[in-house]
């Protein structure tokens, strides 16, 4: 089947007074891993919710590769959805339960037998057909939820936090399973998780929701490189925020702080350089040191600060430092590696900030 | 745009205005007309003379205080038997919990009033305890005298409904509740009462009104002890003897209906914000922990289940004794036996044994189907009004049977179906319908609890997968809710069969009568008794093969889906 694209256009979305959904527009592009990603209450599950048509938006539109669906209910559809809690009917056997949509759809028998067989032999359980739900794992609940929904060939999949109810290894090894299966089926997929590592490393776009607003749409890396404000920054990995003034001057922008001085923003930057932008930085491009290096003329200049450690953190691949630097808190991770020297709690330390690694962030 | 989507189909719409009909047909305008009639002057104005008429006359006075001491009395004998049953099978390891749970659906499944003269033979004053107490003491003890005996037979009758919510209360308290008070210093008494206690609270309160208000509006009971200074048989005779025009048979109902709306509202008051039972527990978590018993005691612990259970089983042995004994007075056990009462029954009235199955299987069904329409419309739509059919629906709770079937009476007073001569108030089918309502509350229950136990993302995943609404019911909700729907059919099935005081004022004929009527008409006379008894043996046959089956068919249900509905 032809990969469809999805849109959704201006959707709004109140309970009450309570605005869940406020002026939602996107494009998830045929074939494309998609994840919705945010806080519980940001309102991507609402949003989700709205495309596979259990919900009514008080305005706005979703279309499907170009046609309206806002209207049609949600069993005409044909958007295949796998539930959080997978949803599963405990008085149907695994084979019922994957049947179930083709019959609805009266398919002939034979059909809907070589179906079934063929989508559990996708998901590898092809032995456990005649179980019934509660005779199952986690993970082979999770398997037979996605076998259920793949099994109607649906135009789009879309996903509900479907990995947040498995253990730690499982979720890692479910979610490289659902993302070769994904690229193998090239359907388009929209997946919502509230897990940042899962939306980074599963899927090719992210929408970044909060209070019912999208806060920035992009790849994993864009998200992580170059945040539109502080909430995608601070959600998408860990950061450090430097405050300071903005001046202009003829066209260019200068940002000054106590602690780095005055910094020229680049001409693309000036434009987001409203009042009460920041600068951020995240903790694994700064450079620790115990000794005091002088500036020098780097390219890109590198900015050297003195900082006093509060705090030490020991996460195995990296250590990472509670440093206060001129009453500008900063945290900086230190790759760990045979010859790093180490800090303990009162040091003083030089901390070196790459100029290029400098974001501004409204 | 799609601003004004309509939140509900017209199929919803049209059920609840179908059901709506049906309860203000059936319940509102009778019960209301009832009320009104209690307080209407005659030239269309309102006055309380027919109270003051009422509180004039002694013995009306009389049998207020009487029906309130019974029903309270009996709810304080009904928890002293409940409360030590219900802890022991919780919170000890315990090999009789098999026994409780027999105690506790023994004296559900015979009729109160058909007990009361098995306990009248066993109890009485002449009965076989008292003979033998004479005999070796020359004592004997009055169990069955006026309202003791009324308070004698309701308690033991009525104690499951107590053991039974409490049971349930105690259970759904989590390990990890009585853990983290531990863990923060209470233990023994303490904790019981400032854990345990008000946890298991909400069942208590629950089953004790439940108690009381059958207590207060029971009829057969006190009729077939021959008590008459109580309010239901008093409403019974003043609209038998005196006519369907008496003011003092309304001002009776409109009490009854009171005190159990007052016995409502009071736990309603207590359980107000107490409803643990769906917070407190993760789904996986352990119940509370069990301790051994020691030797003393399990001494202890088992003969107080052996007495209760002599107890309980005395008036199902009585009631066999009776049926199979060919003379049985002034002595402890019957003189001969025979088994010409059963062949007078079946070959005299097999009517009755068909209409029960008749009335009852009727009733249960429409119960059924109407519940499980407003437990969805409740749970699962936007209609509007629907709160209003639950509450309706619910209200007959505090509706006494003898107060509907006077209602019924009164306001179809010479109306008939067209095309039909009899007058619709004599017709069978009012029979079934006055079990329908009056057992619909336990049935609803029974059904919005098995429908909120449907995850609602396993409909959403029906119609996700192409299934429409229709079919979502057909193929996933019906089928889920089976179990539920199940205890609802036979917990209304089995209590319609039993049921007296509407019975007793709707059968016209002997040809409409079910076997409860029958019971009832066959005791009348001494002649009569064993004849009644066998029919009493059948009706508990019948009920007792029907709790059996639904029970073995919801537990193997529940081990294959891992729903478990609850049983009322």
């Amino acid at each position: 089947m032809k990969p469809v694209q999805v849109e959704c256009r201006n959707i709004a979305l109140a309970y009450g007074k309570v605005q869940v959904l406020k002026d939602i527009s996107l494009t998830v592009e045929p074939g494309e891993f998609f994840a919705l990603l945010g806080p519980s209450g940001s309102g991507k599950s609402t949003l989700l919710r709205l495309i596979a048509g259990f919900n009514f938006a008080q305005g706005g539109q979703i279309t499907v590769d170009g046609s309206d669906i806002t209207r049609i209910p949600p069993w005409q559809r044909n958007i295949g959805m796998v539930f959080q809690n997978y949803a599963l009917w405990p008085h149907m056997t695994v084979e019922k339960n994957v049947a179930f949509g083709l019959e609805e759809r009266k398919l002939p028998r034979t059909e809907i037998g070589r179906k079934v067989a063929d989508v559990l032999a996708l998901v590898g359980l092809t032995d456990h057909a005649h179980r019934r739900p509660n005779q199952l794992s986690g993970g082979q609940q999770q398997r037979v939820a996605l076998a259920r929904t793949l099994a109607v060939e649906p135009k789009v999949l879309l996903l509900d936090e479907p990995l947040s109810n498995l253990d730690a290894k499982l979720r890692v090894q479910m979610r490289q399973e659902l993302k070769s299966l994904q690229r193998r089926l090239g359907i388009t997929t929209i997946f919502v998780t509230h897990d940042q590592e899962e939306a980074l490393t599963t899927c090719d776009r992210i929408a970044v929701m909060d209070q019912g607003v999208i806060q920035q749409i992009g790849t994993p890396m864009e998200l992580y490189d170059f945040p539109a404000n502080r909430f995608v920054a601070n959600f998408v990995g860990t950061i450090n925020f430097i405050e300071g003034e903005i001046a202009h001057r003829q066209g260019s922008a200068e940002f000054f702080s106590e602690l780095l001085g005055t910094i020229s923003l680049p001409a693309a930057a000036a434009g987001h350089a409203v009042a009460g932008a920041a600068l951020a930085v995240r903790p694994h491009t700064i450079t620790i040191g115990a000794d005091r290096v002088p500036s020098s003329g780097d390219s890109p200049r590198i900015i050297r600060v003195v900082g006093n450690i509060l705090e030490r953190e020991f996460l195995g691949e990296f250590v990472r430092y509670r440093i206060d630097a001129n009453g500008t808190e900063l945290i900086v991770d230190q790759s760990h590696q045979p010859g790093n020297e180490m800090f303990a709690a009162g040091r003083n330390v030089t901390l070196g900030i790459s100029e290029s690694a400098l974001r501004l962030v409204s | 745009m799609s601003k004004m989507v309509r939140q509900f189909s017209f199929l919803q719409a049209l059920a609840a205005l179908s059901i709506a009909l049906f309860l203000l047909t059936f319940l509102v305008v009778p019960v209301v007309n009832v009320i009104y009639i209690a307080f209407a002057d005659g030239d269309g104005g309102l006055t309380f003379s027919h109270f003051a008429a009422f509180f004039g006359i002694s013995l009306m006075q009389e049998s207020f205080w009487n029906s309130l001491i019974v029903a309270l009395v009996s709810v304080f004998f009904a928890s002293s038997i409940a409360l030590p049953l219900a802890y022991l099978t919780v919170r000890f390891e315990f090999r009789g919990a098999l026994l409780v749970q027999t105690l506790g659906i023994l004296p559900l499944i015979m009729p109160p009033f058909v007990g009361a003269v098995a306990m009248q033979l066993i109890f009485g004053r002449s009965g076989s305890v008292n003979l033998l107490l004479t005999n070796w003491f020359g004592i004997s003890i009055p169990l069955m005298e006026g309202l003791t005996g009324v308070i004698f037979v309701e308690s033991l009758h009525y104690f499951p409904f107590i053991l039974l919510n409490l049971t349930v209360a105690l259970n759904n308290i989590d390990s990890a509740m009585e853990e983290s008070a531990q863990n923060l210093g209470a233990h023994g008494l303490r904790l019981f009462r400032r854990i345990v206690f008000p946890l298991a609270m909400p069942g208590y309160v629950a089953g004790a009104s439940l108690v009381f208000i059958k207590v207060f509006d029971d009829l057969g009971t006190p009729l077939v002890l021959n008590v008459t200074n109580m309010l239901a048989p008093q409403a019974y005779l003043r609209i038998t003897s005196v006519g369907l025009e008496d003011p003092i048979g309304y001002v009776i109902s409109v009490l009854m209906v009171g005190f159990s709306l007052l016995a409502l509202w009071l736990s309603a008051i207590v359980l107000k914000g107490k409803d643990y039972s769906t917070t407190q527990r993760g789904g996986s978590g352990s119940s509370l922990s069990r301790r051994r018993l020691s030797t003393p005691q399990s001494i202890l612990a088992y003969s107080w289940i052996g007495l209760l259970l002599l107890l309980v089983l005395s008036p199902h042995i009585g009631i066999v004794l009776l049926s199979l004994s060919k003379v049985w007075s002034f002595s402890v056990l019957p003189d001969a036996y025979t088994l010409e009462h059963f062949k007078t029954v079946l070959v005299d009235s097999p009517g009755m044994i068909v209409n029960t199955l008749l009335y009852c299987g009727l009733a249960a069904l429409l119960d059924i189907v109407i519940g499980t329409a407003i437990a969805y419309l409740i749970l699962r739509t936007k209609v509007p009004g629907r709160q209003v059919l639950d509450f309706m629906a619910s209200s007959a709770l505090a509706i006494p049977g003898i107060v509907l079937a006077i209602g019924y009476l009164r306001t179809f007073k010479g109306l008939a179906l067209p095309g039909a001569d009899d007058p619709l108030t004599t017709l069978w089918i009012m029979i079934a319908i006055a079990y329908t309502v009056r057992r619909l509350p336990y049935a609803l229950r029974s059904c919005i609890a098995a429908l909120q136990q449907v995850s609602v993302s396993l409909e959403e995943a029906a119609e996700n997968l192409g299934a429409t609404k229709r079919r979502t019911i057909q193929r996933i909700v019906v089928p889920l809710m089976a179990g539920g729907i199940l205890a609802g059919f036979v917990t209304s099935f089995i209590t319609a069969a039993v049921e007296l005081s509407a019975t007793i004022m709707l059968t016209t004929t002997q040809s409409n009568a079910p076997m409860s009527y029958g019971i009832y008409l066959y005791m009348q006379s001494i002649a009569g008794r064993g004849p009644g008894a066998a029919l009493g043996v059948l009706a508990v046959i019948i009920v007792a093969l029907g709790t059996y089956f639904s029970h073995r068919i919801i537990s193997s249900r529940a081990l294959r889906t891992g729903i478990h509905p609850t049983l009322e």
